[in-house]
C-alpha cells in the first residue's frame, strides 16, 4: 500500500506519522507539500497529520483546507480512495467539507494532552479492521479544539449509519461524561464520511506504535489499513 | 474602499469562550450581563470602486473562507 502524508506549514506530527506508516507497512510514505497540485502516482492512502497548520489562525484547519493540494485530496476521496485525518487533519477535513460538522473549543477551554481510552465501535471498516468491535484501546490526545459538533440531523445520520468508529470512554469501555474530556457530541472521537473512505480522528494512533516508547494500540489502525490495501490490490 | 465583516456564532451553537468571558464579567461585578457570545471582526480594504462589487467580493470571501457557515453567520458592511 502506497501512502502520502500531506505537509502543511505549522504541522508537527508528519514525521511521527511517516514513522508509524513505515513501521507497520515497511514502506516509506511520500511526503507531499501543501502547494503541490497533484498527488504522486499510485497513492492508495492520503494522510493529513496533526499539528497547528497556519498557527490555527482564523479557525483550526480553515486555511489548510483551502491549500492547493486539497483539490487533489478531494478528487482522491471522490474516487472512493482512503483519506485519514488525525487531529488537525480531522479539523482540516471538516473545514474542507470532506467530513460533516466542526471541532469546537474543548468545553473546559483547556488544551488537553494525555492518554485516553477509546472504544472501537465496529471492525468492518478499512480504518478499524485491525481491531474487534468493542475493543478499548489507549491513544494519546493533544488538542484544544476537539469538541465535535454538528446539527441534529447530521448527528442522527452519523449514528444511524454507523459512521462513528471511535468514542471516548472510561477504561472499562463504558460511556461516562467524566471521560468525554472535550465535550464532543455523543463522545465522538472518530467518524467517517458517507462513503466510509474518509476518516477523521482526534487522538494520535501514530504515537502508540512502538513498544520502545509505550503501548502499541495505535498499530491496529495502520495494520488494518494495510490489510485492506493488500486485499483491494 | 473600506469594509467590515462581522462573523458570529449561530444561535444555539455552544460558545465556551463566550461563557468564560460572561463568567469573568460577572465576577468583576459588572451588572446586568445576561449573556456573552464571542465573534470576529475583519476590517478589509478593497480595490473595488463601487459598493455592489465590494459587497459581492466580501460575500464570496465569507462563503469561501472567513466564516464556517456550518456554525457561523456573517454580516458585510461596506463603509465607503
Amino acid at each position: 500500500m502506497k501512502s502520502a502524508v500531506i505537509v502543511f506549514p505549522g504541522i508537527n506530527r508528519e514525521r511521527d506519522m511517516a514513522r508509524a506508516l513505515s513501521l507497520v507497512s515497511g514502506r516509506e510514505p511520500e511526503m507531499v507539500w501543501h502547494a503541490a497540485t497533484a498527488l504522486p502516482a499510485g497513492i492508495d492512502l492520503v494522510v493529513l497529520p496533526g499539528g497547528f497548520s497556519y498557527g490555527d489562525y482564523l479557525r483550526c484547519g480553515a486555511i489548510a483546507a483551502r491549500a492547493p493540494i486539497m483539490d487533489a485530496v478531494r478528487a482522491h476521496a471522490g474516487k472512493g480512495a482512503l483519506v485519514l485525518g488525525i487531529c488537525n487533519g480531522f479539523q482540516i477535513l471538516c473545514e474542507a467539507g470532506l467530513l460533516p460538522g466542526v471541532l469546537m473549543r474543548n468545553t473546559r477551554l483547556k488544551f488537553i494532552c494525555k492518554e485516553v481510552h477509546l472504544r472501537v465501535e465496529r471492525s468492518d471498516t478499512p480504518f478499524t479492521r485491525g481491531y474487534n468491535a468493542g475493543d478499548v484501546v489507549r491513544m494519546p490526545v493533544a488538542h484544544g479544539e476537539g469538541n465535535y459538533i454538528a446539527d441534529e440531523a447530521t448527528i442522527a445520520r452519523l449514528e444511524g449509519e454507523g459512521r462513528v468508529l471511535f468514542r471516548y470512554v472510561a477504561p472499562d469501555g463504558s460511556l461516562d461524561p467524566e471521560f468525554n474530556f472535550n465535550g464532543a457530541t455523543h463522545a465522538m472521537a472518530g467518524i467517517v464520511n458517507e462513503g466510509g473512505n474518509v476518516m477523521g480522528l482526534m487522538p494520535h494512533p501514530e504515537n502508540h506504535v512502538d513498544p520502545a516508547i509505550g503501548p502499541t494500540d495505535g498499530r491496529g489502525l495502520f495494520a488494518g489499513l494495510m490489510e485492506h490495501g493488500s486485499r483491494a490490490a | 474602499m473600506k469594509a467590515r465583516v462581522t462573523v458570529t456564532l449561530k444561535p444555539g451553537v455552544l460558545d465556551p469562550q463566550g461563557k468564560a468571558i460572561e463568567g469573568a464579567l460577572k465576577s468583576l461585578g459588572i451588572e446586568g450581563v445576561a449573556s456573552v457570545r464571542q465573534g470576529k471582526v475583519f476590517d478589509i480594504e478593497l480595490a473595488a470602486k463601487d459598493k455592489k462589487t465590494a459587497e459581492a467580493a466580501l460575500k464570496n470571501a465569507c462563503e469561501k473562507l472567513l466564516a464556517n457557515t456550518v456554525i457561523e453567520n456573517y454580516r458585510v458592511e461596506v463603509l465607503g
